[in-house]
């Protein structure tokens, strides 16, 4: 059993058209039991910048607590929010200082950055960066997630058909996983907003 | 003091680089001269150290445009337009509020330089007795060659 399987995850990503939609699912488990539904994956670093971490819960939230701490300095000190493409590097530095005992997480960074253009990527445990101009996928239920996403995915969608592309594509892929589901938790960042939605899904 | 300057140069392009390689961003000027003067601000609390004998001025260009600081021996930072140390400081400030503008061009910025050096200068102001830097919108840092610090030299007598 794999380090990465044991709590159970499904995070996905994707560009739109000067807009970008981040969604997780929000089930929390420990192997087969399923002991949170509304388990927090997505978290805001500032208000053009998420990060979603699959994986391990634990490192997953130590983690995202240690890069707010740093983004909180940055913006105290530059006066001035992360670009997110800053961040990334960021985030792949502090995982690689952890190279040889690991955060046992996969984050997925979306954000808008100069000129609100939308950036997404993710990277391995270990900091290896993945820059994508469509969508970025993570977790346990990465592969149904590649095979959706691929499927569904169109360029320059507008903020409500990303909105469905992307529940769609998370709501098929964790019902073909049994550690991730129980509903999904949706954020579409505009310029001007960031909309929160809660998807209901198969309970199980 | 020149081997104080260079300790200060040697760790200031370590912490730009140290920087970089954080957030793969080139360095902005007010970090680097916050983090500059952090250093020499510690050396007049350390024990058994002594301050840096030298005065900065850190010119550089970043996302907020050109930008001037001053670092002072005791750490304190000041942001200047345009500004002048060393011998004949405040003849050279007051020569530089008279000719300092907003939108100066590089060359009359060098210009303008020149001739605030040149008030204060004992004996004969040559390319070989003077150095000039420059950094424009292209955020590339270069020293003028001799040769180039002659046609100014010619432009201003």
């Amino acid at each position: 059993m794999s380090i990465f399987e044991y709590n159970g995850s499904a995070l996905v990503a994707m560009v739109g058209k000067n807009c970008f939609a981040i969604a997780s699912d929000r089930r929390l488990g420990v192997q087969l039991q399923t002991i949170a539904t509304d388990f927090q994956r997505i978290s805001k670093i500032h208000d053009k910048l998420f990060i979603g971490l699959a994986g391990l819960a634990t490192d997953a939230q130590t983690l995202f607590q240690r890069l707010v701490f740093r983004h909180k300095l940055y913006q105290l000190r530059e006066e001035r929010d992360m670009k997110p493409e800053t961040f990334a590097s960021l985030v792949s530095a502090i995982l690689y200082e952890k190279r040889f005992g690991p955060y046992f997480t996969q984050p997925v960074i979306a954000g808008l950055g100069d000129d609100d253009k939308p950036f997404i990527c993710t990277m391995d445990a270990i900091g290896a960066k993945e820059l994508a101009k469509d969508f970025v996928v993570a977790g346990t239920a990465s592969e149904s997630l590649y095979g959706a996403c691929e499927a569904m995915f169109k360029p320059d969608m507008e903020a409500e058909e990303l909105f469905e592309t992307i529940s769609q594509a998370l709501l098929s892929s964790v019902d073909r996983d049994c550690l991730s589901g129980w509903g999904g938790h949706v954020y579409v960042v505009t310029p001007t907003e960031v909309k929160e939605r809660i998807l209901k899904g198969r309970m199980d | 003091m020149g081997p104080d300057f260079r300790v200060l140069v040697r760790k200031s392009r370590k912490q730009a680089e140290q920087y970089h390689r954080l957030y793969k961003e080139p360095i902005p000027v007010t970090q680097l001269v916050r983090e500059v003067a952090a250093v020499m601000q510690e050396f007049t609390q350390s024990g058994g150290v002594r301050p840096f004998g030298v005065s900065l001025l850190v010119a550089g260009f970043d996302d907020n445009g050109p930008q001037l600081y001053q670092v002072d021996p005791s750490g304190s930072y000041f942001s200047w337009k345009a500004s002048a140390m060393g011998k004949n400081v405040s003849n050279a400030k007051t020569f530089l509020e008279k000719r300092y503008t907003d939108d100066m061009e590089l060359d009359d910025a060098v210009h303008t330089a020149i001739l605030t050096l040149k008030e204060g200068f004992e004996g004969q102001i040559s390319a070989k007795n003077i150095e000039i830097g420059i950094i424009g919108a292209d955020k590339k840092f270069r020293v003028l060659t001799p040769a180039e610090i002659d046609d100014y030299l010619g432009e201003v007598e």
